[in-house]
């Protein structure tokens, strides 16, 4: 009787979270969310009038295209990225380790350079319309442009993002489970959607949600593709600009939008937590026998790698066989290369550091204001990336001038654009981290402080760490904040990739689109393999 | 344990870079103190001008700091930034965005003395910003399949079903944009309603800009593109041997819009001195040759006794329709909607 009211009164003090996390959680999550409260000031400051493109037909129209892109590069990057995480996890799939690393590359390729090249590739006088009127006379191939184009250049380079999750996923699930399942009579696709399923699900979310924010935000490919989208009409106000007020609002129907989203990925995710007892004793899975299926399965790896890698490195390639060709001189973007690296990688480090206060909250206290606080931290991050530079040069020159047009500044922007994906890292590794683990440290007289650095850093490292990889190659391709916030003469690889685009200078964007390719394949490559991987047991 | 270590090491290493992070950046703004100093934001592309910014540099020794970006994100950024912008000029692609800063009272008046030097229908009335260089809108159409004669006087013509299929242009793109609003201003709206519709059941092919579109017409694609005068140049130095030309259309019709690229003096400006001698470096002869020599886009030179590139009909030929420049930036919004209904644009 005793010893349960005090064990109670100790978990009761366990679960209150320190009030030094609560302030750091909450100034993170407010610096995150600062483009907010800049388009509450527009959307505020124009008047009643302004606010009539709410009540366009117009605005349903846009809210109704954004959903359907949405949900089908949603659904179109689950339905490739959870069958290849499964193929290369689970089945004795030949060239599986290849397979691995290729199926999580189209990662670096950012998606304007995709649609760009899909266009290149498959649009009218493209490539492939080329080579099909050399052989067989066909004069017009089929239309790309508009919502096919956009869904495929988008679930080209948003697909690894679940892939990558859902892997990892797979490594961490005790395979003594599905034996159980299996051992319990249950067929393999019983076992797979009764048990594997439940278990993958919070990071099949986590990677989904990942995909429609990446959607909700993304320009370049509906640009290229002429899909009309909330972000694209977004861009078209700010760039018919005679008032900053319908932009702002458009932007806040994004925010709802996203809200929406979240609200979903959380409904998906249920009350269940799923916690391993045992971290350490990972035995590698009986690998899954394909028979007569590994042909077809091998088919399916090859044409998502060939779409995702190869035909945009065929198309780079040959712009760059056109330069030379053509005898023009490349400057070589060493120094873009270099600018690039720095800012993601300090992008990288200060994203984690601020993800770290806000995962640890949400998941060692878990409580309805805890988990608003965490999805509140989302709420900014399907902005288009030109709100939320205008939203720091607002606040930056006319209230921080020293920190304007600086790197330091660069560097925040890019935190506030890609937050959730160090937080994707940090909360699945703290996810499937039992408490138990800690509880059990302390029990052995290890203090709070000793049980964290001895017990839960070693297993959530490898899941900061591919937060950060995220991160990295997320900044690598970002443009938008990057032009208008940049130092003057901060050149990095995407900011001369849209140099020479703006010009129509193909040849000359081939060198550091490829650049940027070979830059980000490391990171790639370290966040498939086990030691860095999204493996919470590494 | 070694997996201790390495975390140790590793947030070790994180709180170090992300320290260097924020002491790293302390000498940008302390270096554009000074004299000698001038910062520009140009919507202009860098491939394009950076040579005239050499130009200048090479002759003042005034150093030159350059933004580049898209023109109309730059205007807002500079709405943005207000009173407190680093920018001493905004050197920007059309009248659009150069007229928006005016209204937002952030540009200063130019002197007399470079305003002189350029036409009154290439400058703001007021005078508060001037255009640099020109471009004509032309019908650029496929040689192997249509000679000139061929082509319409005017581009309501096309509004023919003879046109069906035939046609491309980049509804996105802010140079057709300000073809339409010219025709909303000449013609009217309901005209150019109807003129919008013709062309939308002929089937146009639509682009994402200026480039492919004539690249399109070059590949046999579509036989006339609407398109500026100086694409065909760009495409031309990658395929020399491109079977494209262009057409220019009558006098005052909506299709023979001349427009400017042009630039502005922030209001306020801390190197307003500079500021000033760069404007007339742009309008000097030096500056002015450099798009009849050099540059890769062959825009119109704007002064006095500067030809323009070979091959180019005299300026003073083209004549658009009777309307202002400067009227062209606030009627966008209303083209965008008149685009939007006929289902051109979002």
């Amino acid at each position: 009787m005793i010893d349960s009211a005090v064990t109670e009164a100790g978990a009761r003090r366990a679960r209150r979270p320190p009030l030094l996390l609560w302030v750091a959680a909450v100034a993170v999550v407010a610096l995150v969310t600062l483009p907010l409260l800049y388009l509450a000031v527009r959307a505020a400051g124009g008047g009643s009038d302004a606010w009539s493109v709410l009540g366009r037909d117009r605005l349903l129209e846009l809210v109704g295209q954004t959903a359907l892109l949405v949900g089908a590069v949603t659904g179109a990057a689950v339905a490739v990225g959870v069958p290849l995480a499964w193929l290369v996890a689970r089945t004795d799939l030949p060239g599986r380790r290849f397979w691995s690393v290729a199926g999580a590359l189209p990662l670096v390729i950012p998606s304007y350079v995709a649609a760009l090249v899909l266009l290149a590739a498959f649009g009218p006088r493209g490539l492939l319309q080329q080579v099909l009127e050399g052989a067989f006379g066909i004069e017009r191939v089929p239309e790309i442009y508009g919502f096919p184009g956009a869904v495929l250049a988008l679930t080209l380079s948003t697909y690894p993002y679940v892939y990558l999750l859902t892997v990892a996923a797979f490594r961490d699930l005790d395979p003594a489970l599905e034996e159980a399942s299996r051992g319990l009579g249950r067929s393999q696709l019983e076992t797979m959607r009764r048990v594997a399923l439940p278990v993958l699900r919070p990071s099949i979310g986590a990677g989904a949600l990942l995909v429609a924010l990446y959607t909700l935000s993304d320009f370049g490919a509906v640009s290229l593709m002429q899909y009309s989208s909330l972000t694209r009409a977004v861009y078209l106000q700010y760039r018919s600009l005679f008032d900053r007020t319908p932009a702002a609002v458009l932007a806040l129907v994004l925010v709802l939008l996203t809200a929406v989203v979240l609200v979903l990925e959380a409904w998906s995710r249920g009350r269940a937590r799923y916690y391993r007892a045992t971290p350490g004793a990972a035995r590698t899975a009986a690998r899954v026998d394909l028979g007569r299926w590994r042909w077809p399965a091998v088919t399916f790896c090859a044409a998502v790698v060939g779409f995702g890698l190869v035909v945009p490195l065929v198309v780079i390639g040959y712009w760059l066989e056109r330069a030379v060709s053509l005898g023009e001189g490349f400057e070589a973007a060493w120094g873009a290369a270099f600018n690039s690296v720095l800012a993601s990688a300090l992008a990288a480090s200060a994203a984690v550091l601020a993800a770290l206060p806000v995962a640890l909250l949400a998941s060692r206290h878990p409580s309805r204001w805890t988990r608003t606080l965490e999805r509140a931290s989302f709420s900014a991050n399907a902005l288009p990336g030109i709100v939320i530079a205008l939203s720091l040069v607002f606040f930056a020159a006319n209230y921080a001038s020293p920190v304007y047009q600086t790197l330091a500044l660069l560097v925040f922007a890019y935190v506030v654009r890609f937050f959730p994906q160090a937080l994707a890292g940090a909360s699945s590794a703290f996810a499937r981290l039992s408490p138990r683990l800690e509880e059990a440290a302390r029990g052995l007289g290890r203090s709070p402080r000793r049980a964290f650095f001895s017990v839960t850093a070693p297993l959530v490292a490898p899941g900061l760490l591919a937060g950060a990889a995220l991160v990295f190659l997320s900044t690598m391709k970002e443009l938008p904040a990057t032009l208008l916030l940049r130092p003057i003469g901060f050149e990095t690889l995407a900011t001369d990739v849209w140099t020479a685009t703006t010009v129509g200078s193909y040849s000359q964007a081939a060198l550091p689109a490829l650049l940027l390719i070979a830059f980000s394949a490391p990171f790639v490559y370290l966040l498939t393999t086990r030691r860095l991987g999204m493996d919470a047991h590494g | 344990m070694p997996a201790r270590r390495i975390v140790r090491a590793t947030l070790a290493a994180l709180l170090l870079v992300a320290l260097a992070a924020c002491g790293g950046d302390d000498g940008g703004e302390a270096s554009a103190q000074g004299g000698g100093k001038l910062t520009v934001y140009s919507g202009r592309e860098e491939e394009i001008v950076e040579p005239l910014f050499e130009m200048f540099e090479e002759e003042t020794g005034i150093d030159v700091e350059v933004r580049y970006g898209d023109s109309a994100e730059l205007a807002a950024t500079i709405a943005e930034e207000g009173d407190s912008s680093p920018a001493d000029v905004f050197f920007a692609q059309d009248p659009g965005s150069l007229g928006a800063i005016e209204e937002a009272g952030l540009l200063a008046e130019l002197s007399d003395d470079v305003l002189e030097r350029v036409d009154e229908r290439f400058r703001d009335p007021e005078g508060r910003w001037i255009g640099t260089s020109g471009r004509a809108r032309v019908i650029t159409y496929n040689t192997d399949v249509l000679s000139e004669g061929e082509l319409p006087d005017s581009i309501l013509d096309f509004a023919d079903p003879e046109w069906e299929g035939r046609i491309g242009f980049p509804p996105t793109n802010a140079s057709f944009q300000a073809f339409v609003t010219a025709m909303r201003l000449s013609e009217g709206d309901d005209a150019t309603r109807e003129w919008l519709e013709a062309i939308k059941a002929n089937d146009p092919h639509l682009y994402e800009s200026n480039t492919p579109t004539v690249e399109a017409v070059a590949a046999g694609e579509i036989d006339v593109g609407f398109v500026n005068h100086y694409y065909l140049y760009i495409v031309r130095a990658e395929q020399p041997d491109a079977p494209v030309a262009n057409h220019y259309l009558e006098s005052g019709d909506p299709g023979a819009l001349v427009s400017v690229a042009g630039v502005g003096v922030l209001d306020g400006a801390e190197h307003a001195a500079e500021a000033e001698q760069f404007v007339d470096f742009l309008l000097s002869e030096e500056g002015q040759s450099f798009y009849a020599e050099e540059a890769a886009e062959a825009e119109y030179p704007l002064i006095d006794g500067v030809e323009p590139r070979e091959g180019l009909p005299p300026l003073e030929d083209l004549q658009g329709p009777d309307i202002e420049l400067d009227e062209l930036g606030p009627e966008l919004e209303r083209t965008l909607e008149l685009l939007n209904e006929v289902g051109f644009t979002t």
